[in-house]
């Protein structure tokens, strides 16, 4: 017996961070963000700003993938929808609705059309599993880009051109540097983290994992797949929404192209690598994936200074790095990192009584 | 309460139920009883919303639910466990429990994500009532917090009924509750489905094979072959029946 965990109380026992390694590793990472937007140099800055915009947009992912057991290869479309949302906002308010309003209506709006076309996208859930559901979804996605394209709504979206997009402004404050922007990401990345947590300590949570495991004694409990599946969709579409208005925000102008397939398979890429139904699941994978291109970038830059031929291989080269990984963890740990990390856990956990 | 009327389902050419008709007294503990295939799961699956029946009506107090989905039932207080434990494997006891209170809780998602406040508070009560109502009653403590792929046989089947009272139910399904366990587990069952009828007043439907506990517990019976509906009554009617002795010993020929 673990005398270490033991709970005195049934509110004590229902806590998350339920023993003193996952305090302590909370408070490091605090620590660790605090002395990023501190000291961290530029590079340091912009891939931890990638990083916290993949985290959300990954935990969304996991909702409907890891959580609910439902497929979908299209969740690149929500980004799009909040990135577009939010440029679209500010184009057409600007002048009506002051500039310090701005950004903290423009997120609300961007994450609402992203739940709400979500519930569109999940319609195929009812009906179809597995890999229908991930050829509907990815449909679904490339339409969303589709309709981005056409010239009919270039004066909103830039078409194929893309456009540029407004700078960040709280009640006041321009977040003009990658340095203030870092804030507002891991203030809402952290926020999206601690949200999801929640979620699965509630009877909403609980419902879709049970759609995920058995969906004929979810239904017998009293629970509507119809309206949970739905639910699952529009929560993680709202998160990708989120994660695409802060990618708005971020880059000085978004192409439609960003938003493809390579983008839905990278955040199911994270998921799989992460851990798939598990909070921490997102916050691995998305460290791995982020730093894969970069990784890449250095090794090329190593080989060959980063010639004009070798930088065209590159972008197939992190494809098939993607693709490696997905298939590599499927195959040999195929509840990811997390569980890795688990079993690591487990064995301080007992440290110095017992190994295992 | 419970009032099944007339019947009638089949699959292709097998006809598993054939106008069955009787009514489930409240509080009362009815068998549904009958040879392998005759349809008594599927009788269940018809009242919990699973199949819809070509013919006839399933009443429960008073309202026709035919047309209702499987989780419109639960809502209404009908709870059921399966021949073959459906529970979720990959979580503990624990969670699998809360489940069974799914409808009986109300935060939305907005609550749910969160949490500090109106969901805690309903986390924190739903907690302390399962382990008064469900977890001691059934006496599951040591293995609360256990994965239920873990637990053996007979304790899983004994956590799926944890799960089902979590709902409250005003009519609980049971099918086959101890089918494949030993004597031992087998008298706990009965005690325990016993004392679900006697402190939580449920109606309870139970399919079982085992003739001892269905003459034991039952003030109802229900004999069912081929989907024909032969004989109901008090057990000590039923067991001298000569078309039930005949369906019994024709399926054991
Ligand atoms: N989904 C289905 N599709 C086709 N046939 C089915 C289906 N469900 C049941 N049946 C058939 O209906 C008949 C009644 O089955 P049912 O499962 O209701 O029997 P049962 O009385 O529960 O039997 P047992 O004691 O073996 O559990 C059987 O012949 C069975 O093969
Ligand atoms: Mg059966």
């Amino acid at each position: 017996m673990i005398t270490g965990n033991l709970k005195a109380s049934y509110a004590a026992d229902e806590r998350v961070l339920d023993n003193r390694w996952k305090q302590g590793f909370v408070l490091a990472c605090a620590a660790g963000i605090a002395a990023l937007a501190g000291f961290g140099n530029d590079y340091v800055i912009l891939i931890a700003c990638q990083m916290g915009i993949m985290l959300i947009a990954v935990t969304g992912v996991n909702v409907v993938i890891g959580y609910t057991g439902l497929m979908s290869l299209g969740h690149a479309a929500f980004v799009a929808i909040g990135a577009y949302a939010v440029v679209i906002f500010h184009n057409a308010a600007a002048g009506t609705i002051p500039a310090p309003l701005l950004t903290l209506l423009a997120l609300p709006f961007a994450v609402t059309v992203a739940a709400l076309i979500g519930i569109v996208v999940g319609l195929p859930s009812l009906r179809v599993k597995g890999l229908y559901l991930a050829v509907a979804t990815l449909s679904a996605n490339f339409i969303v880009i589709f309709l981005i394209e056409q010239d009919a709504f270039a004066r909103w979206t830039g078409g194929m051109n893309g456009i540029n997009t407004p700078t960040a402004n709280l009640l006041g404050w321009d977040l003009d540097s990658r340095r203030e922007q870092f804030l507002l990401i891991a203030a809402l990345g952290f926020v999206s983290l601690l949200a999801a947590q929640n979620l699965f300590r509630t009877r909403v949570g609980r419902a879709f994992i049970a759609i995920r495991d058995r969906d004929y004694s979810a239904e017998i409990l009293g629970i509507s797949l119809y309206r949970y599946k739905l639910m699952s969709f529009a929560i993680s579409a709202a998160y990708c929404g989120l994660a695409g208005a802060l990618y708005a925000y971020f880059y000085a102008r978004i192409l439609p192209e960003q938003f493809g397939l390579d983008l839905s398979l990278m955040l199911v890429a994270a998921i799989i690598v992460g851990g798939m139904g598990r909070t921490m699941g997102a916050v691995f994978g998305v460290i791995v994936i982020v730093m894969v291109p970069e990784v890449i970038k250095v090794i090329f830059g190593g080989i060959a200074g980063g010639g004009a031929e070798l930088a065209q291989i590159r972008a197939p080269v992190q494809s098939i790095a993607f693709g490696a990984l997905i298939v590599l963890f499927l195959l040999f740990e195929p509840f990811g990192l997390t569980q890795i990390a688990d079993r690591a856990l487990r064995a301080l956990n007992r440290w110095p009584f017992a190994r295992g | 309460m419970l009032s099944v009327r007339d019947l009638y389902l089949s699959f292709g050419g097998i006809k598993a139920l054939q106008g069955v008709s009787f009514d489930a007294a409240p509080g009362q503990i009815t068998a549904i009883i009958g040879p392998n295939g005759a349809g008594k799961t599927s009788l269940f699956n018809a009242v919990s919303g699973f199949y819809r029946p070509e013919r006839g009506q399933v009443i429960f107090d008073g309202e026709d639910i035919g047309a209702l989905r499987p989780d419109r039932r639960a809502a209404l207080g009908i709870a059921r466990t399966f021949q073959n434990i459906a529970l979720f494997r990959g979580m503990s006891v624990l969670d699998n429990i809360k489940l069974g209170a799914h409808t009986r809780l109300d935060a939305g998602v907005f609550d749910a994500l969160l949490y500090f406040g109106r969901a805690r508070a309903e986390e924190l009560a739903l907690r302390r009532e399962i382990e008064e109502r469900v977890i001691d009653f059934l006496e599951l403590d040591l293995i609360r917090k256990a994965p239920v792929s873990a637990l053996p046989y007979g304790l899983q089947k004994r956590v799926e009924l944890g799960r089902a009272l979590a709902m409250r139910p005003r009519l609980l399904l049971l099918d086959e509750p101890v089918a494949g366990m030993n004597r031992e587990e087998t008298a706990d069952m009965a005690r325990f489905i016993l004392d679900v009828q006697e402190e939580f007043d449920t109606t309870i439907l139970l399919v079982e094979h085992d003739m001892h506990l269905v003459m034991d517990i039952c003030a109802h019976v229900v004999v069912l072959n081929f989907g024909q509906q032969i004989a109901a009554g008090p057990p000590e009617a039923v067991r001298r029946d000569a078309g039930v002795i005949e369906a019994y010993l024709g399926a054991a020929a």
